[in-house]
C-alpha cells in the first residue's frame, strides 16, 4: 500500500502551481462568484487549452492529456486551492467522451476540435417537464422524414443554455417499444430554426438553467450519434463516464477553509466563534466527513487506475459529496448571523453590500446548492442504484 | 383542558384569514415584495381598520384588549401569506416595549398610534460585532443637559426603511456586554444625525443599516429605567420569538400541505412519488416537525406571562424546535419538489427562504441551546 506521491508526481504539481500563479491573475477576476458571462467562462477553459491541459481525461489521440488518475486528482486539488474558475462539463466530461467512444470519424473531426477550442458551447438536453428522475419516459419527439429528423417538444433544467452553440439530446424515436429501447441520442445546432430557450429563475435570483422548446426542429442525420434507438446506451455511459471530481472533495476542502476564516472573523461575546465548543464541533464533524470521502474517492481512483471500473458503488461518491457541500454553505450562513440577510442581487455593481466581505451572496450560495441533492440524478435516485446495484436488494 | 379560541379570536382569525385570501396570494407576495418601496402602505391602513393592529394592545391606550393569543393568530396566517409589512416589528416588538417599560405619557401617545397605524416602528438592536448577545453593545448614548446624545451603528434593521421611529438600544453605562448599563430609546428617524442605507434582505424584506452621529435623544424617549434595559429587551424579544414562531409554523404548513399535494399528483416511473416510501417517510417527518413546531409555539405563547425564567426557557425551547424544524420543514419541500422547489416561480422556495432567516432572527438554535441550558 502506497498513497503517497512520487517525485515525478510532485513535480507535476509544482508544474501546475506555476501554471496556474501565472495565469489566474490574467484572468482578471480571482473569486469564484465573479464568473458570470460567457467571455469569462471561456478565458480559463481557453488558457487551459492553450497549454495543452483542457481535456484530462481524453485520450491523447483526440487531444487530450492523457494524464493518470493520480495527476488528474493533483490538478483538482491544485484548483481548487486556488479557487479557480473551473471548466464545464457538457461538451468536456459529457458528450466529448461520448462522441469519440460511440461517434463516427466524420463526427469526431468535426466536433472534437471545437470542444477542445472552446469554439463551440455544449448544453445537455436530456431533463423534460414530465421526466426527471425517470429519464427514460422522455417524450421528445424525433421523426426520421429523408435525410433528416424533424424534433418536436421541450427539454428543462438545461444548464448555461442561454450561452450554448449546440445542445445534445436524448428524443424519442419508437414510442412502441420499452422506454429505454426507443431512444436516439442526437446532436442539435443551437441555430436551428423552430429552437427557444426560455429562463428558469431560481429562488436565489440566479439565471443557470432554461427549458428549451423544439417546434418542428430539422436535424441531419448525420447529427446521430450511434444507431437509432440505441441512444439509452450511449446515455448510461455518460452517466457515469466521468467520476473523477464528482465528489468535489478538493473544492469542499477548499471551503471548509474559508468557514473557519468567517468563523474566525465573526465573535460571540468577544471570542472567535471558532473557538466555540459548538461551532467547532460542527466544523470538525463535516471535516470528518470530507476526510473519509476523501479516501472513499482515492480508493475508487485507485480501481479506475487498476482499469476497474468502480460502476455503480461511486454513487456514493454524488451523494455524500453533494451532502457535505450543502452542509458546508449552511455553516456558512449561521456563522455569518445577521449579515446573511442583505440580498447582494440588490446593490448596484459599484455598490457593496453591507457587512463584511465574506458575507456577500452566502445565502444565495446556500440556497442555489439545494440544487446539488437534485441534479444528475436525484440523491434519492443514487440511494436506489446502491441498493439495487451493489446491495442487490 | 380546552385549547380552543375564543368567540372574538375566532372573528379575528376569520378576519385575517379573509383579507390575506383577498389581497395577499403568492403573486401579490411577489409582487409587493419587488416593488419600489418593498411593502404595500394600504395594506398597513387596512391592518388598522381590520383592528389587527388594535388586537393585542390594551383597552386603556386604543387598543382591543387581547394579548400574545391574538398576536399567535395574526402571525401565523401572515406566515401562511409571507406577509412583509412589520406587523411584529411595530406591534409585538414596538409595542412591547412600550406596554412594558413605557412611561404613562408614552403609551398614552404611542400605543394609540400603533393602534391606528399612524406609526411604523422597526427595533434597532444588532451590531456587527454582538451576534445575537443583546448586551454586547458598542452604540452608546451619553448623558447631555436633560437628555442623552447618541453614537454607534446597528446592522440589519429589518424593517427600518418604512419605519418613523426607531427602537434603538445603546449603552449608558458599564462595559461592553455588561448587563447594567444598557438602555432603550425612541429615536424618530428625522432626527439630526440618523442615516439610513436602505436593502432588500433574502427573504423579501427590506432592512437598512443605521448610524447614529451625535444624534440628540431627549429624556422623554428613554423607555424604562436608564441603564436597565437588558431584562426588559429579553421580555420583548422573548415575545417577538412567540410571535415569529407562529410565523413560522404557519410557513411550515404551506410547506408541507404543498409537498403533500404535489407528491400525490407528480408521476415518475408510472406511479405518483408520494407512493416511494422514502418519501412518505420523509414527509411523515416534515408532519411531525410541523407538529411539535405548533406545540411549542401554544407553550411558549402561554408562558410569556410566567415567572422569568420559566417564560426564558420556553421561548429559547420554541426558537430551538423551530429553527430546527424550519430547516427540516424547508430543505425537505424543496428536495421532494425537486427542479421545481429550486424556482422562484413557484412558492416552495419563497418559504424555505423565510424560514430560513427566522432561524437567524433573535439568536439561532445553537445560541437558544445555551440559553436553555444555562436557565436549566
Amino acid at each position: 500500500m502506497d498513497v503517497s506521491f512520487s517525485p515525478e508526481e510532485e513535480a507535476f504539481r509544482k508544474e501546475v502551481q506555476d501554471f496556474i500563479a501565472e495565469t489566474l491573475p490574467k484572468l482578471g477576476k480571482t473569486s469564484r462568484r465573479d464568473f458570470t458571462t460567457k467571455e469569462e467562462f471561456l478565458a480559463w477553459h481557453k488558457a487551459l487549452y492553450a497549454r495543452g491541459w483542457v481535456a484530462p481525461h481524453w485520450p491523447k489521440q483526440y487531444g487530450g492529456a492523457g494524464w493518470t488518475v493520480t495527476q488528474r486528482y493533483i490538478f483538482n486539488e491544485e484548483t481548487a486551492k486556488a479557487e479557480t474558475p473551473q471548466t464545464l462539463p457538457f461538451g468536456l466530461s459529457m458528450v466529448g467522451p461520448v462522441i469519440f467512444t460511440y461517434g463516427n470519424e466524420e463526427q469526431k473531426k468535426k466536433f472534437l476540435p471545437r470542444i477542445l477550442s472552446g469554439e463551440d458551447w455544449w448544453c445537455q438536453g436530456y431533463s423534460e417537464p414530465g421526466a426527471g428522475s425517470d429519464l427514460a419516459s422522455l417524450k421528445t419527439r424525433a421523426v426520421l422524414e429523408g435525410d433528416h429528423y424533424v424534433v418536436n417538444g421541450q427539454k428543462t433544467w438545461t444548464t448555461l443554455a442561454q450561452f450554448a452553440d449546440w445542445i445534445f439530446c436524448l428524443v424519442r424515436t419508437n414510442p412502441d417499444v420499452k422506454s429505454q429501447e426507443g431512444i436516439t441520442f442526437l446532436l442539435i445546432d443551437m441555430k436551428t430554426p423552430g429552437i427557444t430557450v426560455k429562463p428558469i429563475i431560481t429562488m436565489e435570483g440566479g439565471h443557470e438553467v432554461n427549458e428549451v422548446f423544439f417546434d418542428n426542429v430539422k436535424v441531419p442525420i448525420e447529427n446521430r450519434i450511434g444507431e437509432e434507438n440505441k441512444g439509452w446506451t450511449y446515455a448510461k455511459f455518460l452517466l457515469v463516464n466521468e467520476r473523477s471530481g464528482i465528489a468535489g472533495v478538493s473544492r469542499s476542502k477548499k471551503n471548509i477553509e474559508r468557514l473557519k476564516e468567517i468563523a474566525s472573523a465573526e465573535t460571540v461575546d468577544g471570542k472567535p466563534l471558532v473557538s466555540t465548543d459548538e461551532f467547532a464541533r460542527k466544523i470538525a464533524e463535516v471535516e470528518i466527513d470530507l476526510a473519509a470521502l476523501e479516501y472513499t474517492e482515492l480508493r475508487t481512483l485507485a480501481e479506475e487506475a487498476k482499469g476497474r471500473f468502480a460502476g455503480p458503488q461511486s454513487s456514493i461518491l454524488k451523494i455524500k459529496g453533494t451532502e457535505i457541500q450543502q452542509r458546508i454553505t449552511e455553516l456558512i450562513v449561521e456563522a455569518i448571523g445577521y449579515y446573511a440577510y442583505p440580498n447582494e442581487r440588490g446593490f448596484g455593481d459599484n455598490e457593496y453590500p453591507p457587512g463584511p466581505d465574506y458575507a456577500v451572496g452566502e445565502a444565495g450560495v446556500y440556497f442555489n446548492w439545494r440544487k446539488a441533492s437534485i441534479y444528475g440524478g436525484s440523491n434519492e435516485i443514487q440511494h436506489n442504484i446502491i441498493a439495487k446495484a451493489v446491495l442487490g436488494l | 383542558m380546552d385549547f380552543s379560541y375564543t368567540e372574538e379570536q375566532t372573528l379575528l382569525r376569520n378576519s385575517v384569514s379573509k383579507f390575506l385570501a383577498d389581497n395577499y396570494d403568492f403573486e401579490s407576495f411577489k409582487k409587493i415584495s419587488r416593488s419600489e418601496t418593498g411593502w404595500k402602505k394600504e395594506n398597513w391602513t387596512q391592518f388598522a381598520e381590520l383592528g389587527l393592529l388594535a388586537a393585542p394592545l390594551p383597552e386603556e391606550f386604543g387598543g382591543l384588549g387581547g394579548g400574545a393569543f391574538e398576536t399567535q393568530i395574526v402571525m401565523e396566517d401572515f406566515g401562511r401569506a409571507l406577509v412583509v409589512e412589520p406587523f411584529a416589528g411595530t406591534v409585538v416588538v414596538g409595542g412591547g416595549f412600550l406596554k412594558h417599560g413605557g412611561s404613562a405619557a408614552q403609551k398614552e401617545e404611542w400605543l394609540g398610534k400603533i393602534a391606528a397605524g399612524e406609526t411604523v416602528l422597526a427595533f434597532a438592536f444588532a451590531e456587527a460585532q454582538g451576534r445575537f448577545n443583546y448586551a454586547d453593545l458598542a452604540t452608546t448614548a451619553k448623558k447631555s443637559g436633560s437628555g442623552y446624545v447618541l453614537n454607534g451603528k446597528k446592522a440589519v434593521v429589518i424593517g427600518a426603511p418604512w419605519a418613523d421611529h426607531l427602537i434603538v438600544t445603546a449603552r449608558t453605562g458599564g462595559s461592553q456586554r455588561e448587563d447594567q448599563g444598557v438602555s432603550v430609546f425612541l429615536v424618530p428617524k428625522s432626527a439630526k444625525g440618523v442615516s439610513t442605507r436602505d436593502y432588500a434582505t433574502v427573504d423579501g424584506l427590506r432592512a437598512s443599516e443605521v448610524t447614529f452621529e451625535n444624534v440628540d435623544v431627549p429624556a422623554a424617549n428613554l423607555i424604562g429605567a436608564e441603564g436597565n434595559g437588558l431584562p426588559l429587551i429579553e421580555r420583548v424579544t422573548d415575545e417577538a420569538i412567540a410571535a415569529h414562531s407562529a410565523e413560522a409554523t404557519g410557513a411550515m404548513k404551506v410547506l408541507l400541505d404543498a409537498t403533500v399535494e404535489y407528491s400525490k399528483t407528480r408521476k415518475q416511473f408510472g406511479v405518483p412519488i408520494g407512493k416511494f416510501q422514502v418519501l412518505q417517510h420523509r414527509m411523515v417527518d416534515m408532519f411531525m416537525n410541523y407538529e411539535q413546531s405548533q406545540s411549542v409555539t401554544l407553550m411558549v405563547t402561554l408562558k410569556l406571562e410566567a415567572e422569568e425564567t420559566e417564560r426564558k426557557k420556553a421561548a429559547s425551547a420554541a426558537k430551538v424546535q423551530i429553527g430546527k424544524a424550519g430547516r427540516f420543514v424547508g430543505q425537505s419541500a424543496v428536495q421532494i419538489h425537486g427542479g421545481m422547489g429550486m424556482t422562484d416561480e413557484l412558492n416552495v422556495g419563497h418559504y424555505f427562504k423565510r424560514l430560513t432567516m427566522l432561524d437567524t432572527l433573535y439568536g439561532n438554535v445553537d445560541h437558544h441551546l445555551k440559553r436553555y441550558a444555562a436557565l436549566s
